[in-house]
């Protein structure tokens, strides 16, 4: 049985379509901490605000039970940010589980010569009001957030198995763990960051394998299987 | 890096599919669960579902589409028609819709944008704006085009992203169904105004004016309907071109 745990961050069934998808219905949303500690593997979703988020995992006594847990334990996007040791999102100290910090991505521009403005993104800083021209230079503006699909590289565990290289995920997100030396997969917006993280029986992935298509199926797949 | 999305429109009324395909294979062309279905496997990156039912029954169906929608479909999906409230939203929502576009609702009531967005997030509101070129200026649409509105784009579109909404669905009323290409500076131009993606929609009729928007339009993102429907550019050619042409896509 697959435990997802409830700390009431809203809708799941996107999670739980994709489970059913490969094949798994065997599963229950809960905050029971018998039910967490005895299920098979875990999931914890998140969506919100980090620090909104840890509050209402504290407020169950959730925070101190999941990095005890023993079995394998899937973190998605928020979720995976609780489990490092902080976000920037809320300045807010997370479960410490993966030993790397929560930042926020800072929109950037790049100009054709490979030149990024210093002071970050001019759609961020100039007063909307600013006069209408049509700049015709090749111009690369990293927004934020960063949704969409992006690669993943430098593939670690057998959470990527039978999963190439460079393959694409889908990300929605304006906060990042950092790499570190539990970065299992990474990304490449506006900087590197860890597209996913592993440490132990935990794992984490910062994109939605959810609505990941077939590569996502797969590593979900692969979760289900360790 | 980040990769530019191609994204297919499917026009659903009374549950199903309208507009004519001829994919090999599908035995139900009108079945909109079957067809996005098709759509993902063939490299789409994300769905748009607009219901044009015009009845209660209608909408209602379209809201038990979703569901089955997102049990089929491992792609994010967006939905839209007839959203004028937060309960509509929220009943697409708990379908299991990723996104919801709003256009002339949020035209007559743009607390709407709001509402929904500080509620459910932004990533979740797309604003959708059909707008016309009338004595050079470009103007917010309703009923398909045929009533300009006093919402000048770019202030418009640039309220709505103010206002909390995630992404810019433009269709130039001018373009559509033209097949001549998009208007790219407008395109440019907006680009240049705003800080969230947009997504070009409304006059494609070749791969080079996908191409064309998605490079000096500076768009990250192209829709399209009957260019697939009917299977004159199958994605996986298109994706292909685009990627030839040096432009990211997911491939």
């Amino acid at each position: 049985m697959i435990a997802i745990v409830n700390y009431d961050t809203g809708n799941i069934r996107s999670v739980t379509n994709a489970l059913a998808r490969v094949g798994c219905t065997d599963w229950v949303y809960t905050d029971d901490k018998r039910l967490l500690t005895t299920a098979d593997k875990v999931i914890l979703p998140g969506v919100g605000e980090a620090s909104t988020a840890m509050a209402k995992l504290a407020e169950r006594g959730l925070d101190s039970l999941i990095p005890t847990l023993t079995q394998p334990v899937l973190g998605i996007c928020v979720g995976t940010q609780l489990m490092c040791q902080s976000s920037e999102e809320g300045d807010v100290d997370c479960m410490g589980i993966f030993r790397t910090r929560v930042k926020k991505f800072i929109c950037q521009q790049t100009t054709d010569n490979g030149q990024q403005s210093p002071s970050g993104c001019t759609h961020c800083t100039e007063p909307a009001n600013k006069p209408l021209t049509v700049d015709r230079r090749p111009l690369t503006i990293e927004k934020v957030p960063h949704m969409g699909w992006n690669q993943i590289t430098d593939l670690r565990t057998p959470l990527f198995n039978h999963i190439d290289e460079g393959a694409y995920i889908y990300y929605v997100h304006s906060y990042y763990p950092e790499l570190c030396d539990d970065t299992i997969a990474t990304s490449h917006y506006i900087n590197a960051f860890s597209g996913a993280l592993g440490r132990d029986n935990f794992f984490g992935t910062q994109f939605h394998p959810e609505k990941s298509g077939a590569i996502g199926a797969q590593i979900l797949k692969n979760f289900l299987e360790l | 890096m980040l990769a530019k999305r191609i994204i297919p429109c499917l026009d659903v009324k009374d549950g199903r599919t309208v507009k004519g395909i001829n994919f090999e294979g599908l035995r139900d062309v009108g079945d909109a669960v079957a067809l996005g279905s098709q759509y993902a496997r063939e490299g789409a990156d994300e769905l748009v579902y607009l219901d044009i039912s015009a009845t209660r029954e209608g909408r209602s169906t379209f809201t038990h589409l979703v569901t089955r929608i997102a049990e089929e479909i491992d792609i994010p999906f967006t939905v839209g028609g007839g959203i004028s409230t937060l309960d509509d939203a929220a009943r697409l929502l708990d379908a299991g819709a990723d996104k919801v576009s709003i256009n002339s609702a949020a035209i007559r009531n743009p607390n709407l944008i709001d509402e929904i967005a500080s509620k459910y997030g932004s990533q979740f509101v797309v604003i959708a704006i059909d707008a016309k070129l009338i004595d050079g200026r470009w103007l917010a649409t309703t009923h398909g085009g045929s009533r300009p509105t006093d919402k000048e784009l770019f202030a418009w579109a640039h309220e709505a992203q103010e206002r909390g909404a995630g992404e810019l669905l433009f269709t130039s009323m001018n373009h559509d169904g033209t097949r001549q290409g998009y208007p790219c500076d407008t395109f440019a131009r907006l680009a240049e105004h705003l800080r969230i993606p947009i997504i070009a929609s409304g006059g494609a009729g070749s791969i080079d004016d996908i191409a064309d928007v998605l490079t000096h339009g500076r768009a990250d993102a192209a829709l399209a309907a009957s260019i697939f429907h009917y299977g004159e550019i199958p994605i996986p050619v298109l994706k292909q071109a685009l990627s030839e042409r040096g432009i990211a896509v997911r491939r």
